[in-house]
């Protein structure tokens, strides 16, 4: 890894904080002369070439219908585990049981051992597990690949998005660095109360019972938080809230699988900033702000790929960091 | 919305920040003030979750080898295993309305007791936090009264190696709240289906069969006294009717519980008066 990629892995995890992207201070050399190159294209040209790729351009929802199906599949086994009692995934997301192995989501496990500080076997083994599996497949991939709630908050963000189109509400943005400040807040109340303050209101963890348990009055609490997302802030729950996706954040810091950006064919048009749900980690999409030719983004990514379908020109694809090298 | 500000600044920046517009300063400070107001909401929403604890004292019955209530509250992460591997279905998980309480498993032991008749108390075992154990950690006290003086005897496996259940604390404890309305010290007998043909509680019947819970609708009795609650009372020695001196010195018959009781329930649930005589006092001690 180059110095100057060096000096934005750790800025990403700023910016995951909540801190905003700022621009490059450096920017290195073959960086430079693409975007030199490109600054010097005529603007005919360049909308010739722009315009073309539009037409030609085809549109995929490749990843989005993988990660649906994963979705849907992975809470599906739940329920049916249960339900017709075919015993391979027992339990509910915050923990659960896979043919036998212990699962326990990271989150839920911190609630337990901060309200209840005692730490037994069972729990180390779950939690270690998923901290191992999610490390590897990219943390916050959690979020997008198995979270209900995502999905929900999708669907939501859809209906959001028509109502901003015909200036019906307008998106509220908020101050990002809220989430670490609600991780840190959940974390004291668990340490000083004694009670997973956060489980009784994690729309993960209620939904993931109703899908298994059947519904319940939780439920009213899920339907205001996507009440709140249609009406008044565009994913308001999952970019300014949620402390699971900051600790599956924190997890994926170091993991092999995520995005990656390439500058050359880029036309920075923008489009995968537009349907990201956290549009701060696409910052080096922007014109002239690349400082490499190649650059990973950062933890905060849940990887749902949706940059990656609507990317016109290709430039920003899957990888997983070492497989490249070894095929 | 102002994410999207493609081509702006082909430049890396040099120098520092200009000073910001003013429509700039109040728009930040409306972006302040709607921070805020979300997270006052869902604070407010998160600690709402406290004032049922507050306001209702109900105790409710947990599954056995449960931690005493704090602790359980603390410990339970609300993944419902212990409902999975329950045979009869006993255990049931809270909703909001319970407060901090969602998603915590609770056993309503008038519709559906624990019975014991996974033999092993699965939910103990399927429970990843010990929430539900058998051996508290050194650091936890024990309640007076809540120890058991011996590992309770499950009678269903009384002939087995292993005969007991490996329990060393009640979750609650058998009370006779309504005597004057017990069969048997009125002196009567039980026939038909205790609790109505509509009644869909199980149990498991060692003569019916040891692995398969039935309806107990599908078990009708007939006793000339009734004895129910100690007849199907699946721990050896924790109830029995016994004659014994009424305030006007009569002698009667009358469900007596001792101290192998472990609350599990099972006398609440086949009293066939309805409201029950005897109910299990959840996280009750034993008093001699």
């Amino acid at each position: 890894m180059s110095q100057l990629l060096k000096r934005r892995f750790f800025e990403q995890i700023k910016v995951m904080f909540g801190w905003e992207p700022v621009k490059p201070k450096e920017i290195s050399e073959r960086a430079t002369t693409v975007h030199e190159l490109k600054r010097m294209t005529n603007k005919q040209d360049l909308q010739a070439v722009k315009a073309h790729m539009r037409a030609h351009e085809i549109k995929s929802t490749k990843w989005r219908n993988r990660r649906w199906a994963t979705l849907i599949l992975a809470n599906l086994l739940f329920t049916f585990s249960f339900v017709l009692d075919i015993q391979i995934l027992e339990g509910a997301l915050t923990a659960s049981r896979f043919v036998g192995f212990h699962l326990i989501d990271l989150n839920s496990a911190l609630q337990v051992m901060l309200a209840h500080k005692h730490i037994i076997n069972n729990l180390i083994i779950g939690t270690g597990t998923v901290l191992v599996l999610w490390a590897l497949l990219g943390g916050r991939t959690f979020c997008s690949w198995v979270c209900p709630y995502h999905l929900l908050a999708e669907w939501a963000e859809k209906i959001h998005l028509y109502l901003v189109k015909k200036k019906l509400v307008t998106d509220q943005t908020m101050d990002r660095r809220l989430r670490t400040v609600f991780w840190v807040i959940f974390a004291l109340l668990a340490l000083a109360t004694g009670y997973t303050v956060f489980e009784a209101i994690s729309p993960t963890g209620i939904l993931s019972r109703a899908l298994i348990y059947g519904p319940g009055l939780a439920l009213l609490w899920v339907l205001a938080l996507l009440f709140f997302e249609v009406f008044f802030s565009r994913r308001a729950w999952c970019r300014y809230a949620c402390p699971i996706g900051l600790t599956y954040g924190v997890v994926g810091i170091i993991s092999p699988v995520r995005i990656k950006y390439k500058l050359e064919g880029c036309f920075h048009e923008g489009d995968c900033r537009k349907v990201c749900l956290v549009p701060h980690v696409l910052d080096t999409v922007i014109k002239g702000r690349a400082i490499e030719t190649e650059v990973p983004i950062g933890p905060d990514c849940t990887r749902c790929g949706l940059c990656v379908d609507t990317c016109p020109t290709g430039s920003l694809s899957f990888e997983v960091k070492g497989l490249s090298k070894l095929m | 919305m102002s994410d999207n500000d493609n081509g702006s600044g082909s430049k890396p920046a040099a120098g520092p920040t200009p000073p910001l517009s003013k429509a700039k300063r109040q728009s930040n400070r409306r972006r302040f003030l709607r921070t805020a107001l979300l997270t006052g909401g869902v604070l407010g929403a998160a600690l709402s979750g406290f004032l049922p604890l507050i306001y209702s004292q109900k105790k409710r019955l947990r599954p056995p080898g449960a931690l005493d209530e704090s602790d359980f509250l603390s410990s339970c992460i609300k993944c419902g295993q212990c409902v999975q591997v329950c045979p009869v279905s006993a255990i049931k998980l809270a909703d909001l309305i319970d407060g901090m309480g969602v998603g915590v498993p609770y056993i309503d032991a008038r519709q559906q007791a624990c019975d014991f008749s996974c033999d092993a108390v699965q939910c103990i075992l399927a429970c990843p936090t010990g929430s539900l154990t058998y051996h508290k950690p050194d650091f936890l006290s024990v309640r007076p009264g809540a120890a058991l003086a011996a590992k309770p005897i499950l009678l269903a496996k009384e002939k087995d190696e292993e005969p007991t259940l490996n329990l060393t604390e009640r979750i609650g404890v058998a009370r006779l709240t309504r005597p004057e309305a017990c069969l048997a010290i009125q002196g009567k007998g039980f026939k038909g289906q205790t609790r109505g043909a509509d009644f869909k509680g199980h149990m498991r019947y060692m003569d019916v069969d040891r692995w398969k819970p039935i309806r107990i609708a599908d078990h009708p009795y007939d006793v000339a006294e009734c004895d129910l609650c100690a007849h199907e009372c699946p721990i050896k020695g924790a109830i029995s009717i016994e004659t014994v001196f009424a305030p006007d010195g009569s002698k009667r018959k009358s469900p007596v519980v001792h101290e192998p009781c472990v609350g599990c329930g099972v006398c609440e649930m086949v009293c066939p008066v309805e409201p029950g005589c005897i109910t299990i006092e959840a996280r009750g001690v034993w008093k001699t």
